[in-house]
């Protein structure tokens, strides 16, 4: 078990939503997708050009810059 | 005070929304937009088992911030209008997040009545959902649906209806957020409460609560209504903001969207929700995806999609543009032959006829176009793209979902800049948007494809497909070249959060596909019918007036009578008393041609002496640097009106200055004999077209949207000096080495 930033995730990683640390419009739009502390999240693939990354979360695909992923906190597996 | 029999359709974006809304009202729709913004309305009636309803589809949102119009636009229509019943529409392959817009209704205090959707969908994956469970702890009726097939319909209706006539006493739903927001909230009501605040619009608890999410909708409201009220409400929001960051290190808003999740997890254990396999387990769309979506594959196959689309679109619609064509061609003859030559057969033909069947021509060819992008949007393709071009869109300082706008516009070219500027307002960022909607026009839209099909076919005929692909690729270059030139000089700044739902891989229905179609044909149509002909009869005008004076007519009269004097004259009795269809002999043949090559000088000069002539003409001197003559440029200045105008001008002006006196020649086989077109020309015009200053209904919304005119005029001055560097760079190149020069 280690906590580590999202963008870090290897594809096919699963691992728990810790801290969302960002708030505004970013946090609100990252909030009403389903992505708040506690909720597993598994990463599903990344864009050609490795950015944006795509995760599965409460059974539905979302995808994220690498640079919004750096607000997301996970525990891995 | 409740609106009757009003029903309004709410959900996520991709839940089935408009699915079910086609299904319910069928033809019986009307398209619209809510006051004050381009955000769609769509309207109809649900009419069955002596149940009528009138149902009013809002935008699909994930939430009911302030943050987008759509959702702005969702929440005053439920709030102002107080429609009966809402009919929340919920995904049930993806229950928790749909619920989320749930609870919030809920606690707006509006009777909802859930459409569980895609119940098939749900079985498929392993979902089984108790609905009994879920309507008693949610407190609202479920039906469950499958609006592809209809099934539940009925039934919905049937509740919805029922709901309506008893829903008076709905109490707003009371989540609990924790000991430091419910103190807050508590805080804050007893304020709302004292000083009236707002009541008669809003629940106080649901403004408590915009309160602390900090909307900004309603901050504004509450300064404006109650300045030194509103000032001690956020005096509150902002200690509580203060402890939250100091102990938890969060914000209010992140506590309520934790809790509001809270309570729908809470839910779903109570046995709402059981999962036959791993959550994990890849559904087919992913193993789709893993394909579509692969780092080289992916691209690849986009490409070619993309590509293909063409194929499909210029090869189906040849046939039904051919008919068109010959019809409109018919139509011109007959037209010209029932009447006596005049002012009013010119403009019947020259001006009406030939102006809209250039642009009614091109009909079909914009159906299938329409049709593909259909296909590409119902299917979910058209997110993956913005997914993988995300990256690149960024590089140019412009959003993924700057590809719709784009897309919108002609990006797969066929669409419109009206609509792809209007798309824009689903940017949050102003710089984003406002660099996305002045470089949105350079896309080929379905107006600027009769141009580019029309020259393309005469002089690159063998190349169609791959030339069509070539100019969209160039288009995108201009544009994303353009939007960087802008986001590091006018308009400076940082970005915009890309957060965005890849739904599910559906295969579309058909009727979706098609209302979708007709939709957009329709309002290209339309425009054909009511501004092109206006513009056509204009233009007409500008290219008849003032006509030629007496003394000038009476020169042309004297070189004609003088050429027949001077035949023999069995000769030129054989021409006067020959049909027109009859054979001649040679002599007789010469003699018709040279009175022929008069009437013509007679026509040109008439048409160089009109307005539109004295305004190409003067310009000449500039635009021969790119290969224009002054036909061209009449052709141009009425392309200001509507792109697709240069085709029925330029059909115009040849027309009135036409040689044959049958006037059947198609302007395709004009411009292929007149000499001075060749390939390089007409790429020049390609171009020129493709991004000189955008049509005066896009330079509206241009400045409709950033906010002012001058934005506007930016547009048609900056775009028209791009455009014509561009053409004659691409001239000037071409003439000294010879490329495309066919001398």
């Amino acid at each position: 078990m280690s906590r580590i930033l999202l963008r870090r995730m290897q594809d096919n990683q699963s691992g728990k939503i810790v801290t969302i640390k960002v708030g505004g419009e970013m946090g609100r739009r990252i909030r009403d997708m389903g992505l708040v502390p506690g909720t597993p999240i598994k990463i599903q693939g990344r864009a050609p050009l490795y950015d944006p990354v795509a995760l599965r979360v409460r059974g539905f695909t979302l995808t994220l810059r690498n640079s919004e992923a750096d607000y997301i906190e996970v525990e891995v597996d | 005070m409740k609106n009757g029999n009003t029903i309004a359709l709410a959900g996520n974006p991709n839940s089935g929304k408009t699915t079910l809304f086609n299904r319910l009202t069928g033809a019986r729709q009307h398209v619209g937009n809510y006051p004050g913004v381009t955000v769609e309305k769509k309207e109809g009636t649900y009419r069955r088992n002596g149940i009528k309803l009138h149902i009013v589809d809002l935008p699909g949102t994930y939430s009911l911030t302030a943050y987008s119009v759509e959702e702005v636009v969702a929440r005053d229509f439920l709030v102002n209008e107080k429609p009966a019943v809402v009919v929340n529409i919920v995904d049930a392959s993806n229950l928790e997040r749909n619920l989320y817009l749930t609870t919030q209704f809920l606690e707006l205090g509006i009777p909802v009545c859930i459409a569980l959707n895609m119940m098939d969908v749900a079985k498929g994956r392993g979902l089984n959902i108790d609905t009994v469970k879920l309507s008693e702890l949610m407190g609202v009726p479920v039906v469950p649906t499958i609006a592809r097939s209809g099934k539940g319909n009925i039934d919905l209706m049937t509740v919805a209806a029922d709901l309506a006539s008893h829903a008076d006493t709905i109490q707003p739903l009371k989540i609990s957020y924790g000991a430091d927001i419910d103190g807050a909230l508590q805080e804050i009501e007893a304020r709302i409460v004292a000083h009236d605040f707002l009541t008669d619009t809003y629940p106080m608890r649901w403004l408590a609560l915009k309160y602390l999410e900090q909307d900004r909708q309603i901050l504004e409201k509450g300064r404006r209504v109650n300045p030194e009220l509103a000032r001690s409400l956020e005096a509150i929001v902002e200690k509580v903001a203060a402890h939250l960051d100091e102990t938890l290190d969060t914000y209010p808003e992140a506590v309520i969207a934790d809790h509001r999740y809270g309570y729908i997890s809470a839910i779903m254990k109570q046995g709402v929700l059981k999962r036959q396999y791993d959550t994990d387990r890849l559904h087919t769309s992913d193993q789709v995806d893993r394909v579509l979506t692969n780092r080289f594959l992916g691209p690849i196959i986009m490409a070619g999609v993309i590509l293909g689309l063409y194929h499909f679109t210029f090869t189906y619609s040849e046939l039904p543009v051919t008919w068109l064509e010959t019809f409109f061609d018919w139509l011109g003859n007959t037209t010209a032959a029932l009447l006596p030559d005049g002012l009013l057969q010119s403009l019947l033909v020259s001006g009406i006829i030939d102006g809209v069947g250039g642009v009614l021509g091109f009909v079909p060819l914009i159906m299938f176009m329409f049709f593909g992008i259909a296909l590409l949007e119902d299917s979910g393709y058209l997110a993956r793209v913005a997914f993988m071009l995300d990256r690149v869109f960024r590089i140019f300082g412009l959003h993924g979902s700057s590809v719709m706008a784009f897309i919108v516009s002609g990006g797969i070219a066929g669409g419109c800049a009206v609509p792809g500027v209007m798309a824009t307002r689903t940017l949050k960022s102003r710089r984003e948007r406002l660099a996305t909607l002045l470089t949105v026009p350079f896309m080929n839209c379905g107006a600027k494809l009769p141009v580019l099909a029309l020259l393309i076919g005469i002089f690159f005929a063998e190349q169609k497909a791959m030339l069509m692909f070539l100019f969209t690729i160039i288009a995108w270059l201009g544009a994303l070249v353009v939007a960087k030139l802008l986001r590091v000089t006018v308009i400076r700044g940082h970005s915009t959060p890309f957060v965005m739902e890849l739904p599910p891989y559906r295969l579309p229905t058909f009727k979706g596909l098609a209302i979708h179609t007709w939709e957009r044909t329709w309002q290209y149509i339309k425009k054909a019918g009511t501004v092109i002909l206006g513009i056509s009869i204009i233009l007409w005008a500008m290219m008849t007036f003032p006509r030629l004076s007496d003394t000038q007519l009476n020169a042309f009269e004297r070189q004609r009578t003088a050429i027949l004097q001077t035949a023999p004259a069995p000769v030129a009795a054989q021409l006067a008393a020959a049909d027109e269809d009859a054979a001649l002999t040679p002599a007789a043949q010469a003699l018709k041609e040279r009175l022929a090559r008069i009437d013509g000088q007679q026509a040109e000069t008439a048409l160089r002496h009109s307005i539109a002539g004295r305004m190409g003409t003067a310009i000449e001197t500039i635009t021969r640097f790119a290969g224009f003559d002054w036909r061209t440029n009449i052709a141009l200045i009425g392309g200001f009106a509507a792109k697709e105008v240069v085709v029925s001008t330029l059909g115009t002006a040849y027309s009135l200055g036409e040689i044959d006196p049958e006037g059947g020649e198609s302007l395709a086989d004009t411009l292929a004999a007149a000499p001075h077109w060749n390939p390089l020309v007409a790429l020049s015009l390609i171009i020129f077209v493709m991004f000189y200053s955008p049509c005066f209904v896009s330079v509206a919304c241009i400045a409709r949207e950033a906010g002012s005119w001058k934005w506007g005029a930016f547009a048609i001055l900056f775009n028209t000096i791009l455009a014509f560097s561009l053409s004659v760079g691409i001239f000037q190149f071409g003439k000294t080495f010879g490329i495309l020069n066919g001398v």
